[in-house]
């Protein structure tokens, strides 16, 4: 019998805590999936963030850490540095690595170090249960802002890709969606650029990736995917901002 | 034999080096600066890595990520910075990772000053971060000291797999005093933990998060055991003329040396005083010091803050009948010896 498709060997065999509708377990299934076929799962250390993916340390089949809130780059940092063969990443969300952990994102970007940055956008703050982000669209409700947020008392989201596109150190930045099947196929191929130009060792390769949460949006699965189509990607253009142009 | 001039920064950058210190990250901060400068260079010819950090928050979870790939790490600030480190340091207590911090410390609260001070007491000593662990605290006294402590220091932190503070000061940091330099180490405790790819082997995971009920309060019982097997081992003093005296001065650090002194002074003078010094200041030596004090009548406690050891003297004499006093200069203020010995007379 011929085996046309299986679980990754990068993942584990359980059960992950995710809502129905999370974007988590689509995004761990593609980095698994590149890490497979790149057959670097030996060599490949993650860093876990805190938020809902803080258990990805339970979900991949190779070595995690934890990391402080906001903090995994500063710890993907030193990682890397001192094993420079390795192939290291920080998974982290909107939460993590735009608000609390800006300064470690940004700093290390700067620094041009040499691993890969998922990062998870769904505008929203998933484990403590639907507080406004710092990707929080305009008018989107949470609750911390139940009337939906406003700039003028809120301020304005932070559009990450655009942040950092004016730091030379980032080298690959792209903005993907998971809304449908091709955003999918787009940031399975935008992760697997993001390790092959970690090996090439050409400085931080980043990929920010547009996520569902309908748990936290109070949408059914099916309508985050529609909202994230017809208003989060048209506030966060899915684009390529700095391309290493490596064929996958 | 190795013998240097050296100031506290770089006698203890040497000592981190001689035990194999491959990482260094930290942020400037007075008076300590000198110690980021050399490690930058010394780094570099030593094959390891240095960095400039954006912050000591940063720079702490630096070491974290250095810790975690099975390397010798350290950070060393002062006051402010090693504050602002305190959520990295509970999280390598949590996850069981061995690192060096050295804390030069200066006045405060807030900004404070830049002089030495040693108001960092309660915050090394008590965990200093959320939750419930312990950091083991070497106080040293001199250059030579701080070299020893900082080697020290990495082998008890890979021995227990738990962050060590090296509490120094101001004046540490920037006097310079001869060192004779330890020899390089060269064999280093294996770390199956470590995070290095899981190459045939099973992958390894760092955590803190126990979400499961009873899971994390098992995991604070084993570190509990290991803070006692500490207790038990690691406790290291010093005593001058302790047996019989009637009168006993309890320093640390900078406040020893300068108490040391006027110790002198006063038995010069024919007065039966001696000095105890606690240089593991977590685990506290409690037994060693009742033990000392068991004939004596005045207790003088001297600190370069406004009393926080002799809370843990008071708790070493709970059983004796000696009389306790305290003298103390916060903010910066550092006593000289006949200030000290004035204090003596008075009580």
């Amino acid at each position: 019998m011929k085996v046309i498709y299986q679980k990754p060997e990068s993942l584990t065999d359980v059960n992950t805590i995710y809502c129905p509708g999370c974007g988590h377990g689509i995004i761990q299934k593609l980095i698994a999936e590149v890490v497979d076929e790149l057959g670097i799962r030996e060599k490949t250390i993650g860093i876990a963030p805190v938020g809902c993916a803080v258990l990805s340390y339970d979900y991949f089949n190779f070595d995690v850490s934890e990391a402080a809130h906001g903090r995994a780059p500063a710890v993907a940092t030193a990682i890397k540095r001192l094993l420079p063969s390795r192939i290291v990443f920080t998974y982290q969300g909107d939460g993590d690595l735009a608000a609390i952990g800006t300064a470690e994102i940004i700093h290390a970007a700067a620094r041009g170090e040499n691993f890969s940055v998922f990062f998870v956008n769904n505008a929203v703050y998933g484990m403590t249960k639907g507080q406004m982000a710092p990707t929080t669209l305009p008018g989107q409700k949470t609750t911390t802002t139940i009337n939906g947020r406003h700039p003028e008392t809120h301020g304005y989201p932070i559009r990450m890709c655009e942040l950092l596109s004016s730091l030379e150190g980032v080298t690959y930045l792209e903005r993907t969606t998971i809304s449908d099947i091709l955003g999918i196929v787009a940031t399975r191929r935008a992760i697997k650029k993001a390790f092959l130009w970690q090996m090439e060792n050409k400085g931080m390769s980043f990929v920010e990736i547009l996520a569902s949460c309908p748990t936290n949006w109070k949408t059914s699965p099916l309508d985050a995917m529609k909202w994230m189509k017809e208003t989060m990607e048209k506030y966060y253009p899915v684009k390529i901002f700095k391309d290493p142009g490596i064929d996958t | 034999m190795r013998m240097n001039l050296l100031n506290g920064c770089e006698a203890s950058a040497e000592g981190a080096i001689s035990a194999g210190c491959k990482f260094y990250a930290g942020y400037p901060i007075t008076p300590q600066n000198r110690y980021p400068e050399y490690m930058s260079r010394r780094m570099e010819e030593v094959g390891g890595v240095f960095i400039q950090a954006e912050s000591e928050t940063s720079s702490i979870n630096m070491v974290f990520g250095a810790a975690a790939a099975g390397f010798r790490a350290m950070t060393s600030s002062s006051s402010p910075g090693i504050s602002l480190m305190q959520e990295g340091i509970s999280y390598l207590a949590g996850c069981e990772l061995p690192a060096v911090i050295v804390n030069m410390n200066r006045g405060g609260p807030g900004l404070g000053d830049v002089t030495p001070s040693q108001a960092d007491y309660f915050q090394s000593t008590r965990g200093g971060g959320h939750g419930d662990y312990r950091t083991i605290v070497l106080a040293p006294w001199s250059c030579q000291e701080i070299h020893d402590h900082t080697y020290l220091a990495f082998d008890l932190a890979d021995r227990y797999r738990n962050p060590v503070i090296v509490l120094g000061d101001g004046l540490i940091a920037q006097m310079y005093e001869t060192v004779r330099l330890k020899a390089i180490k060269k064999r280093f405790p294996k770390k199956p933990w470590a995070l290095d790819g899981c190459s045939g082997r099973k992958p390894n995971s760092l955590k803190s998060l126990f979400l499961t009920p009873g899971v994390l309060e098992a995991h604070n019982w084993k570190l509990a055991a290991k803070y006692a097997k500490i207790e038990k081992r690691e406790i290291r003093y010093e005593s001058y003329y302790c047996k019989d005296s009637k009168y006993i001065v309890v320093g640390f650090g900078t406040c020893a040396r300068i108490a040391k002194e006027a110790v002198e002074m006063a038995r010069q003078q024919g007065m039966n005083i001696g000095l105890f010094r606690p240089i593991t200041l977590w685990p506290f030596p409690y037994a060693q010091l009742a033990e000392c004090l068991k004939n004596a009548k005045k207790v003088l406690v001297v600190e370069m803050n406004l009393g926080q050891m002799v809370e843990d003297v008071k708790l070493a004499a709970k059983n004796s009948d000696a009389r306790i006093f305290f003298y103390g200069r916060p903010g910066g203020g550092v006593p000289d010896p006949d200030e000290i010995y004035r204090e003596i007379k008075k009580k």
